[in-house]
């Protein structure tokens, strides 16, 4: 008889087999699979598709183009989320979809955000049966936690999203795709427009490989539309709507340093621990978060480079208007941009060829020739939980409910020499450093180093930043040390109580699952 | 047996003391000394909450190596009593006195903290007294306050509460209160005691805190009370010595080790002479910076 569940390399159990996504494998270590050199998983070929000269790919509007892509029950539509919270493609697309009466849709967007929480009412009338994303937050959250996606969630994260696409496990019937600014046989940007938005990175695979692809755009362009983030080549239709979404939530103005002093504190403390380490020193590549403290580090390592007259390499990842301004500055030779978070950020990928839009693939998939986070230096990454063994928790809150992202965490985690997770060890009466925590998104031996305002802690494993780091004046404890005061201060904390029954599964980049997320008891 | 090593009072975070959030996190931010304050910063009818908090928090939150005073309100108010009570037993590092203006309003506040701690069989030596100047009344008695007792060991200047009482507006430039920053200094200077400069109000300008710091230095303080953790640094790092500074020190230091080995008492130094004060000095400099006088 063939095994119904494995333990996997952190100890969690894994079912061998879920109905609606199929057989799964267990995590067996960040590089176990990699290690072979080849994925062992057979990918499935990208269409061939064919178009005669001059016909138009003009649809009058969004029911027409996806009446021409051949919907049916049980496809998969795919979205991706550069809009962030401003965005309205989704949900327009999602709406006529269901006045069709389309049923047993699997939604798979590189990441869903509070601007899709008007599909819960399509789970609940299994509309929707399935998801993958690598976020979910808000209502949509709340409402796969408590049971009512028909099939799990599967949370991927952005290089691993690339690789299921490969293998097929993510198979895109209806790729839609918005765009800033399109002309009329679809190539496709972000980075000009009113609406615009910069890098179109994690759009690039479904385009690719998607038996349908639907550009929907606000602004459609003489033709040809330059630069073609999406080429034409790939797509069959192109929508003009009146709106593709809220510009103010879609690309904030300039982004602003956090004035937290405690996110300010911890940043301090992590650039301390980046400026000391072996890593800063001519040619770093970098890549920080887009808020809060990891943002923060941003601040201080740019004054640090500039008083010691450092130049970096590259920065990566999810670009800020304080990315743009460290290249402007020199102190950076190039951004590697899969997703932008400003305004300035989407004139600065238009007009400087230094500021490069990656796909995801390019960016974090594992199984390639080399994507960019394998060069990446230094990491700083933010954290809902972290256990005594250095996992860490991005998806799940202190109640078990899904919230959060898994999104590069642990691309990048993996591919960085020096993985800094910064956060406060408590946040109001919630442990953050725990011994137990309610899911792991990233493991922990990909995890360097943990900044909060009580201490760093450095992974054991780590011998050699441990002697780096033991002649300087970092305040560095163990992480069962700052546990254990944390404890102290906020308590016990009562375990969340689950049902059963598994709600979403959390893929590693590598297509293995570390964790599955149980429905929360009423 | 070695010379106790003097605490750095750089910078002293006040954090009112009815904000649960802010005083739990007091000991991380970096600052010299935390303030929990019960005086001006908590509205009356928040005073017995804030006391109960302050007196719960003092018991249960580790402030690391942080110096921790409390301001209690003045004794001539109807809290001050009630704050002393609460507050003595628990011995903190220090009492902030706000608005001292006599000696007379010294010995009556000594006179309650002793009854209170021979009550609770505590030494009288153990927790200082932290005197702020508020008034023009206080900074004309400031010298005898500062001296009039060993429990005194900072003096403190309340720009706010001395330019209102003044008369005056409290300009960025503090000019209305130069005289007084630099009496209140002299006061201290004389009893070998510290004195602590008033707080930057505009929490956003950076530079101008860390100019109005370092001319807070030149001048004689020996820190300065700051009002959002987010000054800290900038605090600490003026009140730092400068890199050519601790290499002059240790030059001096150095060179005074090996005078006092040949039995000199004044040597020189690039033809500046040196002697006992310009040693003291470097010392102090050298502690400041926190070097380790063994590895020099």
């Amino acid at each position: 008889m063939s095994k119904t569940k494995y333990i996997n390399k952190i100890g969690i159990e894994i079912p061998a087999y879920i109905e609606g996504i199929g057989a799964l494998q267990p995590y067996s270590g960040s590089f176990t699979k990699l290690k072979k050199g080849i994925m062992e998983e057979p990918s499935i070929p990208p269409p061939n598709k064919s178009i005669l000269p001059h016909k138009s790919k003009l649809k009058k509007s969004i029911k027409r183009a996806i009446q021409a892509c051949n919907p049916h029950d049980g496809m998969t539509i795919s979205f991706h989320h550069h809009l962030r919270g401003g965005d309205a493609v989704l949900m327009q697309v999602m709406e006529v979809i269901a006045a069709m009466g389309i049923k047993d849709i699997t939604l798979a967007s590189s990441s869903l955000t509070s601007a899709h929480d008007g599909i819960v009412p399509m789970i609940m009338d299994e509309t929707i049966t399935g998801i993958f994303s690598s976020g979910v937050r808000g209502e949509l959250g709340l409402t796969i936690s408590h049971g009512h996606l028909k099939k799990p969630a599967v949370i991927h994260s952005h290089g691993g999203r690339v690789r299921g696409v490969h293998t097929g496990r993510i198979n895109i019937d209806i790729a839609v795709i918005a765009a800033s600014a399109s002309d009329e046989e679809g190539n496709a940007t972000g980075s000009h427009g009113p609406s615009a938005f910069g890098s179109l990175g994690y759009a690039c695979i479904d385009a690719r490989y998607a038996k349908n692809v639907i550009v929907v755009t606000d602004n459609l362009v003489e033709y040809p539309c330059i630069p073609p983030s999406i080429p034409q080549n790939f797509v069959d239709f192109v929508v003009k709507v009146d709106s593709i979404g809220d510009p103010k939530k879609i690309a904030t103005g300039t982004t602003r340093i956090t004035k937290s002093p405690l996110d300010l504190r911890i940043a301090k403390l992590a650039s301390e621990v980046i400026t000391k380490s072996n890593y800063f020193k001519d040619g770093i590549s970098f890549q920080v978060g887009a808020g809060g403290a990891s943002l923060a580090v941003a601040k201080f390592i740019r004054t640090a480079m500039k008083e010691k007259q450092i130049k970096g390499s590259f920065l990566l990842g999810g670009i800020t208007s304080y990315g743009v301004d460290m290249l402007n500055e020199g102190l950076f030779r190039a951004i590697f941009d899969v997703q932008s978070f400003d305004a300035a950020v989407s004139s600065s990928i238009l007009n400087n060829p230094n500021h490069v839009e990656i796909p995801a693939g390019y960016y974090a998939n594992p199984y390639n020739s080399g994507c960019v986070i394998n060069k990446l230096d230094v990491v700083v990454l933010g954290a809902l939980e972290i256990d005594t063994n250095f996992n860490v928790n991005v998806i799940t809150g202190s109640e078990g409910d899904i919230r959060g992202a898994s999104g590069g965490h642990s691309d990048t985690a993996a591919g960085a020499h020096m993985t800094v997770v910064v956060c406060p060890s408590f946040r109001g009466r919630i442990p953050i450093i725990k011994k137990k925590i309610n899911n792991v998104v990233t493991p922990g031996e990909t995890i360097d180093v943990v900044v909060t305002e009580r201490g760093i802690c450095i992974n054991p494993l780590r011998k050699d930043l441990l002697q780096q780091f033991a002649q300087s004046n970092l305040q560095i404890r163990t992480i069962e040390d700052l546990e254990e005061e944390v404890r102290g201060i906020c308590g016990e904390t009562k375990p969340v109580e689950y049902e059963d029954r598994i709600v979403a599964v959390v893929e590693y980049r590598d297509g293995t699952i570390i964790d599955v997320i149980k429905q929360i008891k009423e | 047996m070695a010379k106790a090593k003097r605490k750095n009072r750089r910078s002293m975070l006040y954090i009112p003391g009815n904000n649960p959030a802010m005083l739990q996190n007091g000991g991380v931010y970096g600052a010299d000394c935390v303030l929990l304050d019960l005086e001006d910063a908590v509205a009356l009818n928040q005073k017995d909450a804030a006391r109960i908090l302050v007196r719960n928090m003092l018991q249960n939150v580790d402030y690391y190596n942080c110096e921790v005073s409390v301001r209690v309100n003045h004794i001539s108010t109807p809290f001050g009593l009630a704050d002393l009570e609460e507050i003595v037993p628990l011995q903190p590092d220090a009492i902030r006195f706000p608005k001292t203006e006599s000696i007379q309003e010294l010995a009556e506040l000594i006179r309650i903290i002793e009854e209170i701690e021979d009550k609770h069989n505590l030494p009288h030596d153990k927790m200082k007294i932290h005197a702020m100047i508020e008034t023009a009344v206080g900074v004309q008695n400031v010298y005898q306050i500062a001296a009039y007792s060993k429990r005194v060991d900072a003096i403190t200047i309340g720009g706010q509460d001395l330019t209102a009482d003044m008369g005056i507006e409290k300009t960025k430039d503090n000019a209305g209160i130069d005289y007084a920053r630099k009496q209140i200094i002299m006061a201290a200077k004389a009893n070998g005691i510290d004195a602590i400069d008033t707080v930057f109000a505009d929490v956003d300008d950076e530079e101008g805190l860390r100019e109005e710091t370092l001319y807070a230095k030149k001048i004689g303080f020996s820190g300065k009370a700051v009002i959002n953790p987010r000054q800290i640094d900038i605090v600490n790092d003026a009140f730092m010595p400068t890199d050519e500074e601790i290499r002059k020190a240790s030059k001096i230091y150095r060179g005074w080790v090996k005078a006092k080995a040949e039995g000199l008492g004044v040597f020189a130094i690039d033809g500046k002479m040196i002697d006992a004060p310009v040693f003291a000095r470097a010392e102090r400099v050298l502690e400041i910076a926190n070097v380790d006088l063994n590895t020099l």
